[in-house]
């Protein structure tokens, strides 16, 4: 079961980020804002890496719902991220088509590498990585997906993992 | 070779702009639709055309489009589902990513037969990428003309909007997929009524699948009389098939309703036969929640007739000896993967996906995973097997939405086809956490009729 891990710090949404918020409930009726939490939620994700409780706060009241309506949501769906995670998290699809061309091993191999278990983060706080349910790409697999952008990598080897976690430790945190 | 009518200009450079997509006769449909059809003759061609639902159920579209209720002054919405997560599904994305238009010109025809004039498309969370891909094409359609205030001068107004999700299989099933929509937790709501006449913010909603939609397309462009000589049967059209698992050549496949199986998976058009020169023992046809077939049973019926890709044809035997359409997620196991493994992985799935609405569904696919999964790792009882199907069938037809269905008929039609496997890992429970049971009678060719049957 996930659980909302409260902290206290601070959380200010930029004007841009606000304008951005306000496109999308443009999208929706008058009074039915609420349709907006979902995109909101995956672009306060992007922002600040994680959904932390003071952010989903915020977000309730630029919606005009309870907090508990947010809570609830974030909760639900396994995209958003109730704790602060590395800046790459390496999501691997682990479900029946990609597992049987070989998810386990990458994951294996990923988390040989990384050093890290599965939900960790690397003490440098770049890398974090888990199995993930399908992700419709069974004709590629084994693949992965890196947030927020969600680029996918396809057909992976453990050749290719390595180069994939070698690019992103030379991008660090640029 | 077969003719394409959803993917025959796929491969053109730059398909995915409004420019070329416009120049390979794309938007002719909605140019034909809003100008010289009524919104209830492009209804009427949908139910010509015999289309059916190609997000799993196989519902007829003509059908599920006249139920729509039309008040007085009410908004009516059509949602398209793209929420695509049925394991061993990816023809959705695959139409998005690379003719993104066709989806939208779906829409544009779509929404005007059913009167919206706002309509969303809900993707699935984790295609960013997608999503990106729609929105830049619907900008591309609204700055010509086909999107926005009174299209093409018919004084049909529309405006189409991107929906993410957040990761959640369950938000496939409509209701949830609403749910969802209005900004909620994806819990499937009770049926009646049906979102036909309280959908999306209480209002009259279709909601049909990425490829129905597309459909819709060439069904206006042709006629639905036209579309419905494709095919076989109440099978009509062409269906987009995602092949994946141990095949040669995986991927995304037009094919017409009726082209026999065996062609499909061993043809060099499709797929090629099973990778690195191995025999196949076992097809899942339709996604991981339909029925899973050992080889013998999937290329031919107990009847001994060769198997179509058509719904009927795939449905042959019932759930005694045959399977189902489904999604068109087509996984090819080869004669090393071990099907208690993949029982228990697909379990895992249902258990992680479960809303937890319902407790025959929330705590029956937790139950059949940790069996499963001690079956797999060598702790497994003689009686699991039974305790597997008891379970299963407490879960089937007692939950809100399909779900509960979809978790049970895998784990039920693997102990049927399979039991033998199940009853090694449990007698061979050191050699079930080393190798694989690879049991070559299940692999073609074809056993005796009489084996098969039982």
């Amino acid at each position: 079961m996930l659980s909302v891990q409260d902290t206290n710090t601070p959380v200010t949404f930029s004007p841009e980020l606000i304008s951005k918020f306000a496109d999308v409930v443009s999208r929706y009726p008058a009074g039915k804002q609420k349709s907006a939490l979902l995109p909101i939620l995956h672009l306060v994700q992007a922002e600040f890496g994680w959904t932390s409780v003071p952010a989903m706060d915020k977000v309730a009241e630029y919606l005009s719902i309870q907090p508990i309506e947010v809570y609830e949501v974030a909760s639900f769906y396994t995209m958003y991220f109730l704790k602060p995670q590395g800046k790459y998290m390496l999501e691997v699809c682990r479900t029946g088509p990609c597992e049987i061309v070989g998810a386990t091993p990458i994951m294996e191999h990923i988390e040989k590498t990384l050093g890290v278990k599965e939900g960790d983060v690397t003490p440098d706080g770049l890398f974090s990585w888990r199995g993930v349910e399908c992700l419709a790409a069974c004709g590629f697999g084994p693949v992965l997906q890196i947030g927020p952008e969600y680029t996918f990598y396809e057909n992976l080897t453990t050749e290719s993992v390595d180069k994939l976690i070698g690019d992103l430790k030379a991008k660090g945190n640029n | 070779m077969a003719r394409k009518l959803l993917l025959e200009h796929i491969n053109v450079p730059g398909i995915n702009t409004f420019d070329v997509y416009r120049s390979k006769g794309g938007y002719a449909a909605v140019e034909k639709a809003l100008k010289t059809l009524s919104p209830d003759d492009v209804v009427e061609e949908v139910k010509k055309s015999g289309l059916r639902g190609r997000g799993g159920a196989g519902f007829p579209t003509g059908m599920k489009w006249s139920f729509l209720a039309k008040p007085e002054g009410v908004e009516r919405y059509l949602v398209c589902n793209a929420d695509e997560s049925e394991p061993g599904t990816f023809k959705d994305r695959y139409l998005m990513t690379y003719i993104p238009h066709l989806l939208i010109e779906g829409m544009i025809v779509a929404s005007y037969a059913l009167g919206a004039k706002t309509s969303y498309i809900y993707v699935r969370g984790e295609m960013m990428p997608q999503i990106r891909i729609l929105e830049k094409a619907i900008a591309e359609a609204k700055n010509k003309g086909f999107l926005g205030k009174n299209i093409l001068g018919s004084g049909y107004d529309l405006e189409l909007y991107v929906q993410p999700g957040g990761g959640a299989y369950i938000c496939g099933e409509e209701t949830a997929l609403l749910e969802s929509l209005e900004g909620k937790r994806g819990n499937p709501r009770i049926k009646p009524p049906f979102p036909a006449i309280a959908g999306l913010y209480g209002c009259p909603t279709v909601v049909n699948n990425v490829e129905s939609i597309a459909a819709v397309v060439p069904i206006i462009n042709e006629g639905g009389d036209e579309y419905a000589k494709v095919g076989i049967g109440r099978s009509t059209g062409t269906k987009l098939i995602s092949a994946g698992g141990n095949l040669r050549k995986p991927g995304v496949y037009e094919i017409d309703l009726g082209l026999p199986v065996e062609e499909f998976l061993y043809s060099d058009e499709y797929c090629g036969g099973i990778a690195n020169g191995k025999r196949l023992k076992a097809v899942v046809a339709g996604g991981s929640s339909v029925p899973i077939l050992p080889a013998n049973l999937f290329l031919k019926t107990i009847n001994n007739e060769p198997r179509l890709m058509s719904y009927e044809s795939l449905a042959d035997g019932g759930f005694v000896s045959g399977t189902m359409m489904g999604s068109g997620g087509f996984i090819a196991y080869d004669e090393d993967q071990c099907i208690v493994r993949n029982t228990w992985n697909f379990a895992r799935f249902y258990h992680h996906e479960s809303c937890g609405q319902c407790s025959p569904c929330r705590e029956g696919t937790g139950w059949m995973e940790k069996v499963l999964h001690r079956l797999e790792y060598g702790h497994g009882k003689m009686s699991d097997m039974d305790l597997l199907v008891d379970v299963s069938k407490k879960i089937e037809g007692n939950t809100i939405c399909p779900l509960g269905d979809a978790a049970a008929w895998p784990v039920a039609s693997a102990i049927r086809h399979f039991r033998d496997e199940f009853e090694w890992h449990v007698t061979h429970p050191h050699e079930a956490t080393t190798r694989n049971f690879g049991i070559a009678h299940y692999a073609d060719p074809l056993p005796k009729l009489e084996e098969a049957a039982s």
